[in-house]
């Protein structure tokens, strides 16, 4: 069996930044990530991230993984941090706090931390439609590993299903590919994602068909084209549906919070639908119900990376200080300049989600 | 929903908003090198046109989440916005370059085939439609990150349609 003082499970943007927090606090730190390489979903993000300069904006998702890296990697060096790749956390034992993780496909490996930050992340939704077995039906996370991890084209001809920031990115990374967009399907009135986002592919050509979803994928073994359906403001079918000609149907239609562990801690959970599912309620500090288990990132609801990063920095800052590393005074200047931080990228009309989702989970402490 | 609500809520301007206007005309004719425009409109938490910009000409945030707003006095053209903004939302007009009938624009680039100096490219329209073919005057690469600019010649008269290029055979 391991020890460790502070255990992050998940290795991306959240994680990586609470690791880098707690770490230069002066704690012990083990990073868990069930991916060969940590960085989670910042090493395909081959476009430039938004924000302010603190949470690297202007700068492409990939270099800003490159960058936690390396803050890292001064802490792996002073042995303070260790970090396991190719490692997916099993279980989570309320008896006796432990966690299990499988390293590759054989190693079973015990760890017993004192505290533990859950930056799991999240999953892609998929739509129910006749056909969407088929092999060339792909989420848009699968199309972004497949193309800007190991360098290989999906497919020729991409009909994207969400006009959300990532069916936007993922339309726009396709053509960087040489991959064309037959169109991308937004079923509400107005496009999701960024309106910055959507003149970058439209100008290239690329028609965005709003009040539009996918009725059937077509093809025998494989997909050989669409059936779309406009619809009305009730989601209903409006007019004749249309054929449209496509080799991969692109599923953007969003994620929903990885948080099978914080149920297996009994942490009090809330379906948060702003929030994309069942999340963890947590006090400002992202601490959850369990006294040694914060959240931070997708897992703690679905959001942009740069809020995920600032998250990490709240959660592996407190779960530090709860193991008296730093001052009282550090502690308070840090979260301060956190928690700005997180208001002023919340306070814009895409954050009205998101505030009203926080609403719904986040309490002021938890009352000891 | 209008046919003009339409296209702006699939991310096609077609109006003048805040965060999306036209320089002054006047100062706009006779500043060498141009000015930026920006085609911003919507309230989003980012700031990069503002902390890249040497002159100060992309005025301040007060909040991160507000629509850019531009001293256009004190804008040089110098298009290093138009690199770093992750939305690509900026351009460079230089209305002084060339024939009387002619202007300079300095539009971000991120394809591939990267164009060459000389090269004809078909200019693009907002909504992705070839409006001219315009001759590639240079190409940079400001920040050294795989953004360029593609300093393209185009007709004075289509300075407010064409907002993208594209390679052609």
């Amino acid at each position: 069996m391991k020890t460790t003082e502070i255990l992050v499970v998940g290795g991306g943007p959240a994680g990586l930044s609470a690791a880098i927090e707690a770490a230069s606090l002066g704690a012990e730190v083990t990073v868990l990530d069930s991916d060969l390489k940590l960085g989670g979903q910042l090493i395909k993000q081959t476009h430039k991230f938004f924000g302010s300069k603190e949470e690297h904006a202007g700068t492409r998702g990939l270099t800003i993984a490159d960058i936690l890296f390396e803050e890292l990697e001064k802490h792996k060096e002073s042995g303070k941090v260790k970090v396991f790749s190719n490692a997916t956390a099993t279980g989570y034992y309320k008896e006796d706090g432990m966690v299990t993780y499988v390293v590759g496909e054989d190693e079973y490996v015990r760890i017993k931390p004192k505290k533990i930050v859950m930056a799991t992340g999240a999953q892609e939704r998929l739509i129910p439609f006749p056909n969407n077995d088929l092999p060339g039906v792909y989420g848009a996370g699968a199309v972004q590993t497949l193309m800007n991890v190991y360098g290989v084209a999906p497919g020729d001809k991409v009909l994207m299903v969400g006009a959300g920031n990532i069916g936007l990115i993922v339309s726009y990374q396709l053509m960087q590919a040489g991959v064309e967009i037959v169109g991308i399907l937004e079923a509400l009135p107005k496009i999701g994602g960024y309106w910055v986002h959507a003149a970058k592919v439209r100008r290239l050509g690329v028609p965005i068909y709003l009040q539009h979803t996918i009725k059937e994928a077509l093809g025998d073994n494989i997909v050989e084209g669409a059936i779309i359906q406009e619809i009305d403001n009730k989601f209903q079918p409006v007019g004749d549906p249309k054929k449209v000609d496509c080799d991969i149907i692109c599923l953007a239609v969003g994620l929903t919070p990885t948080c099978e562990l914080l149920w297996q801690a009994d942490c009090t959970m809330k379906f948060v639908p702003q929030l994309c599912g069942y999340v963890a309620r947590r006090d400002a500090l992202m601490r959850t119900s369990h006294p040694d288990i914060w959240v931070a990132g997708d897992a703690a609801g679905i959001e942009e990376a740069s809020a995920a990063m600032v998250e990490g920095r709240i959660a592996g800052l407190a779960a530090a200080a709860s193991l008296n590393h730093g001052t009282p005074e550090e502690h308070k200047k840090r979260s301060g300049i956190y928690h700005k931080r997180l208001e002023d990228l919340r306070a814009g009309e895409v954050g009205e989600k998101i505030r009203a989702g926080l609403c719904e989970v986040c309490c002021e402490c938890w009352g000891e | 929903m209008t046919d003009k609500e339409k296209l702006y809520n699939s991310g096609i301007l077609t109006e003048e908003r805040p965060g999306a206007v036209r320089p002054p005309q006047e100062l706009w004719e006779t500043k060498k090198n141009g000015l930026v425009l920006i085609e911003c409109p919507q309230r989003i938490p980012c700031n990069p046109c503002h902390t890249s910009c040497p002159t100060g000409a992309v005025l301040p945030f007060d909040d991160i989440n507000d629509t850019p707003r531009i001293d256009y006095s004190k804008c040089t053209g110098c298009a290093l916005c138009v690199a770093k903004c992750p939305g690509l939302a900026c351009l460079v007009v230089d209305l002084t370059w060339g024939e009387a009938d002619q202007a300079l624009m300095k539009l971000p680039y991120e394809m591939l085939p990267l164009p060459a100096k000389g090269d004809e490219v078909a200019c693009l329209n907002r909504e992705g439609k070839e409006v001219h073919r315009g001759t590639v005057i240079s190409v940079t690469e400001p920040w050294k990150d795989k953004t360029y600019v593609v300093h393209v010649s185009v007709p004075k008269a289509l300075v407010m349609d064409i907002r993208a290029v594209k390679v052609v055979d």
